[in-house]
């Protein structure tokens, strides 16, 4: 049987029974189901309606990139419009990150809403460094990117100079639409699915900071997964980070292709090794 | 932070044991606390002085202020405000840029109130280079710094009823806040730090259906602050959060230079459009609110009424608009018609030199003040003959307003200092700068 190994993202777990008599033929199914009852096609028939198989990381990935929880941390001017992202217009609670905790500990997103100076960049460090792993951190606006504006003694160039930042939005400040569009950003990060960055939409791989430069001759190695738009790649466990330094035997492909080439293979040859326990069912 | 090594500025502060129990207007401490056991166990005397440290990064401090709070039991003995974790160099970096590209750093001071602090620097260098600005720039400058005061004004009401518990508020106040954002990019492109003001007059006349849009927004705004009012005026937590909270008497005030709604809830009538201004205030029908008791209830209710005046000036300024140009016909300030410069050869070098190296303006000094939602915002400008400003210092009022944080909080609860700390709505970006 051909069981559906997919992504949870875009999937609800559980379609919802149109009718009562629909949902008592459902119970009574899944009785059968457990007592055993089922058998060959029956229970073929069952597991393909009723189960949605996925890897227990990518389950959890979902639910940690649909219930955001940003900390309440506002530096300057980009916090106000970080406000209003939460306002009724803009309600960013259409996509589970409009819970504004007060305390890091309870916080797994910190969005650097404006200018970082010298003299707030440790206090900034120690409340990311009170955060509970897994946590992101979104550097909106110009100031907390890159300075901005304010090449000065005062403000730190870039909050990414001591601390790892994934998404950087730029603008001065940017509309509640572009945190939004931010945040979404980063969702896709956290379910393992980055976007492309720019090195892959042009193809320019292996120009990372540090690396050493290619022997000439030699094909630069595609890479699958992207980086973001920054380059700054911090994979904090999620499961798409194992993916990215993996090459793969198609080097005219990119991104998505190039992901998609790369799961059809790893199909096609299990792992070797037990599989695991969950999401797994043998074929019959 | 231990008590018995307090730094030595620190040691003034510290008060006498007949001084300990009073707050600012010498109420004792059965009066603001009460007799009865329930309440005097918020005190515990024999504890020695407990100090706190609340902030840089605390949800209501309203930014990244950073506040030292010596607590006897729940009530505030003594408090220090540390400053400075968004000192962002802003006066410095001004002295790098020529004066019209001053201009963005100087909005980015006090970020609710970007208008003013555009108003108060561009009306110094006006003033250095004798610069009339037409009537239309004058009064659209007016509608734009009463559209800013509202503005402000809500988002301290929204983030000060959220701080109290009331979320509502703050649901309501950023909804009619985004409108009047929605204004703003439509004159300027921008929904904040709109750079619309510049020396000469405006950057842009304002557009086709803008005059409808603010008139709507006229007719619509006084509703709303009622559905406030009905919201916060009779409920009762925030009643007891707000009245006879936070009292500093008006002389105290005065000697703190405090400005804006703080002073006028204390009763003064201090306003400065309403004194000789160089913006044509006078021509505006408008009454200045001020409070009896100096309270927070009264801040809150100085702050409604604010709102209501600036309608009022904004649906006069709206209505008689004068015609004409929008912006000096100065060209040696003026960057020259965009249509002109197709043509013109003149037109074209006056347009290089000014962005290239910007106007120069005399040698001299100005003082500019403008009445901003939180007080007085002056600009202070010394100009040497360059293209540059040779200092630009701006007197902001969240600043000298912070001053008065301490005798609002001390001999109040700690839970007081909240409420305290939403109504005397300090913008840290202006502290800091």
């Amino acid at each position: 049987m051909e069981v559906e190994r997919t992504k949870l993202r875009g999937l609800s777990p559980l379609d919802r029974p149109r009718s009562p008599a629909e949902l008592r033929v459902r119970q009574l199914r899944a009785r059968d189901m457990l007592r055993g009852d089922l058998e060959g096609a029956d229970l073929d028939e069952y597991v393909e309606s009723r189960v949605l198989t996925t890897t227990l990381e990518r389950a959890q990935s979902w639910a940690r990139g649909n219930s955001l929880f940003p900390a309440t941390f506002g530096l300057a001017c980009c916090a106000i419009e970080m406000m209003s992202m939460v306002s009724a217009r803009y309600d960013t609670s259409r996509f589970g990150a409009e819970v504004f905790r007060a305390s890091p500990r309870q916080a797994d997103m910190l969005i650097l809403s404006g200018r970082v100076s010298i003299k707030m960049a440790p206090v900034v460090r120690r409340i990311y460094d009170q955060m509970l792993e897994p946590k992101w951190v979104l550097s909106m606006g110009a100031c907390s990117s890159s300075g901005g504006m304010f090449a000065n003694y005062a403000v730190v160039q870039g909050a990414d100079k001591f601390l790892p930042v994934d998404i950087h939005i730029p603008g001065c400040p940017p509309r509640p639409e572009a945190l939004i569009y931010g945040i979404l950003k980063l969702q896709r990060k956290v379910f393992g699915d980055p976007d492309l960055g720019w090195r892959e939409r042009y193809r320019a791989g292996g120009t990372e900071e540090g690396r050493r430069p290619w022997k000439a001759g030699a094909l630069p190695v595609e890479r699958v997964g992207s980086a973001p738009a920054a380059g700054i790649v911090t994979g904090h466990g999620q499961p798409g980070a194992a993916q990215l330094d993996a090459p793969v035997g198609h080097p005219q492909l990119t991104g998505h292709e190039a992901r998609d080439a790369y799961e059809e293979a790893e199909e096609d040859e299990p792992a070797a090794g037990p599989r695991p326990a969950v999401g797994w069912r043998d074929d019959a | 932070m231990n008590p018995t090594t307090r730094a030595p500025d620190y040691a003034d502060t510290v008060r006498t044991p007949e001084e300990l129990g009073r707050d600012a207007i010498g109420r004792t401490e059965a009066q603001v606390i009460g007799t009865s056991p329930i309440e005097r166990t918020a005190i515990e005397r024999e504890e020695e002085l407990f100090t706190i440290n609340m902030g840089p990064h605390h949800p209501a401090t309203h930014g990244v202020l950073r506040l030292l709070v010596s607590l006897e039991g729940e009530v505030v003995r003594d408090l220090k405000p540390v400053m400075g974790y968004v000192h962002t160099g802003i006066e410095k970096s001004c002295e790098d840029k020529s004066y019209w590209k001053a201009i963005p750093f100087i909005e980015r001071m006090d970020y609710l109130a970007y208008y003013s602090n555009m108003a108060a620097f561009c009306g110094a260098a006006e003033t250095l280079l004798d610069l009339e600005i037409p009537p239309r720039a004058a009064w659209l400058r007016i509608l734009h710094l009463e559209l800013n005061r509202i503005h402000s004004h809500l988002v301290g009401l929204g983030t000060s009823a959220l701080d109290l518990g009331a979320i509502s508020m703050f649901w309501y106040c950023f909804r009619e806040r985004d409108t009047i954002l929605d204004l703003f990019e439509m004159s300027s492109g921008q929904r904040m730090h709109t750079r619309y003001f510049q020396v000469g007059g405006v950057a842009e006349d304002i557009p086709v259906g803008f005059a409808r849009k603010v008139r709507e927004f006229c007719a619509l705004m006084p509703g709303r602050i009622a559905e406030y009012e009905a919201l916060l005026d009779h409920n009762e937590i925030f009643l007891q959060r707000m009245k006879d909270v936070g009292i500093v008497p008006r002389e105290r005030l005065l000697e703190l230079g405090v400005t804006g709604p703080l002073l006028r809830a204390a009763g003064e009538p201090w306003d400065l459009r309403k004194v000789e201004h160089a913006l044509p205030y006078a021509d505006f029908e408008f009454d200045v609110p001020i409070g009896t008791v100096g309270d927070n209830w009264d801040r809150y209710r100085v702050r409604l009424a604010e709102m209501r005046e600036s309608v009022r000036i904004i649906e006069q300024a709206v209505d008689g608009l004068p015609e004409g140009s929008w912006i000096a016909d100065e060209r040696h300030v003026v960057l020259p018609p965009r249509h002109e410069l197709a043509t013109s050869m003149e037109a074209l070098i006056q347009h290089f030199k000014l962005v290239t190296e910007g106007f120069r303006v005399p040698p001299g000094e100005a003082y500019f003040p403008v009445e901003g939602p939180r007080g007085e915002y002056g600009v202070f400008l010394v100009a040497d003959g360059s293209a540059k400003p040779a200092r630009v210092h701006m007197r902001d009022p969240s600043f000298v307003n912070l001053q008065a944080l301490r005798e609002m909080c001390v001999g109040g609860y700690v839970a007081d200092l909240i409420a305290n700390l939403a109504m005397l709505d300090p913008i840290l970006g202006g502290i800091d700068r």
